[in-house]
């Protein structure tokens, strides 16, 4: 069962560049049809794990709508060099809204 | 009143609805002990998902902020240099576990890969936030592995759930209510038919007897 992978990121060439020093794969993109060409270009490759940050995965719902049922490819919004947006967690949330049908988790949390 | 299947009003379409009837609800209720697994599975992994997620952002832009620190007081080309041979092949070991039939991906880091700690590249030309930036990146990794593996289980979830639910609502709301009404509706006609027989049958016994009167 253990296949060996690499790991991708995809995002601004400020935010990515780091990633390379740890081994990842790395392409740097700066428009949306560039990531979404990054995106299928990894998943082609079968890079289980792709990191794209937060600002570029909201250029691309599509592609991020495409591959979020793939159980192949899991693409995971990062923050970039911006700093966090608030698009990876809400994705959890719309997650919890879908399965549940309310946001039930994190209404508790605040009042918690 | 839910609409009726449209099928001749016969004893065998009868016992063949009756027996889809008694599929139908033992499936509805497989579907909703299912569904209701389900859910309860997504929520203790959401809620680690949502802990983890906070976690990572919350480190990653710290390591980012290091980087960007490093690229500014480097020559962009000697840092461009200095991170083109990975110190660390990160590789990932994959598997697959099932819940309830959602065969969603396991994803781990294979230790050995992490373990080469040293440094690709001379201390000559490289400042020390690089180095800094790196190392917390590094050290990230196996967590940012398992919010990639949880998140895509959750994803996963998510889309099994909606679907099961919908199944499930479908089931009660609209194929069960349909098969009960064809039942009955199938069960009156016969009946009907049947008190039709015995009234023409009376009404002969009774035009026979008038004759031989």
């Amino acid at each position: 069962m253990a296949e060996m992978k690499k790991m991708g990121v995809v995002g601004e060439r400020d935010a990515v560049l780091a990633f390379k020093a740890v081994g990842m794969r790395v392409i740097d993109v700066s428009t949306a049809e560039e990531t979404t060409a990054a995106l299928h270009k990894l998943a082609c490759e079968g890079v289980p794990v792709i990191f794209i940050t937060e600002t570029m995965a909201e250029l691309v719902p599509e592609a991020l709508q495409k591959y979020k049922t793939m159980p192949g490819t899991a693409v995971i919004p990062i923050p970039g060099s911006q700093g966090v947006n608030g698009f990876g967690l809400g994705r959890v949330k719309a997650n919890v809204e879908k399965a549940i049908g309310a946001d039930i988790l994190f209404n508790n949390k605040k009042e918690g | 009143m839910p609409a009726t299947l449209r099928v001749n009003p016969t004893r065998m379409e009868l016992t063949r609805i009756k027996k889809r009837l008694v599929t139908a609800t033992r499936g509805h209720k497989l579907l909703k002990d299912k569904r209701d697994e389900m859910v309860r599975q997504f929520i203790l992994i959401i809620r680690e998902n949502y802990t983890l997620r906070q976690e990572v952002e919350q480190e990653l832009s710290g390591a980012l902020k290091d980087f960007a620190m490093a690229r500014a007081v480097m020559d962009p080309q000697a840092l461009e240099e200095a991170v083109l041979y990975p110190a660390r092949q990160a590789q990932l070991e994959l598997g697959t576990k099932n819940i309830l039939s959602v065969h969603v991906p396991t994803i781990q880091v294979n230790e050995a890969s992490l373990e080469e700690t040293v440094q690709a590249y001379g201390f000559a030309e490289t400042s020390s936030q690089l180095d800094g930036a790196i190392a917390t990146l590094a050290d990230l990794l196996p967590k940012m592995v398992r919010l990639a593996e949880i998140e895509k289980t959750c994803d996963m979830l998510a889309d099994e759930i909606e679907k099961t639910r919908r199944r499930v609502n479908a089931l009660e709301y609209v194929m069960i209510p349909q098969f009960e009404a064809t039942i009955r509706e199938i069960s009156m006609k016969l009946e009907e038919n049947e008190r039709g027989a015995t009234t023409r049958l009376m009404k002969v016994k009774d035009m026979m007897a008038q004759r031989d009167a």
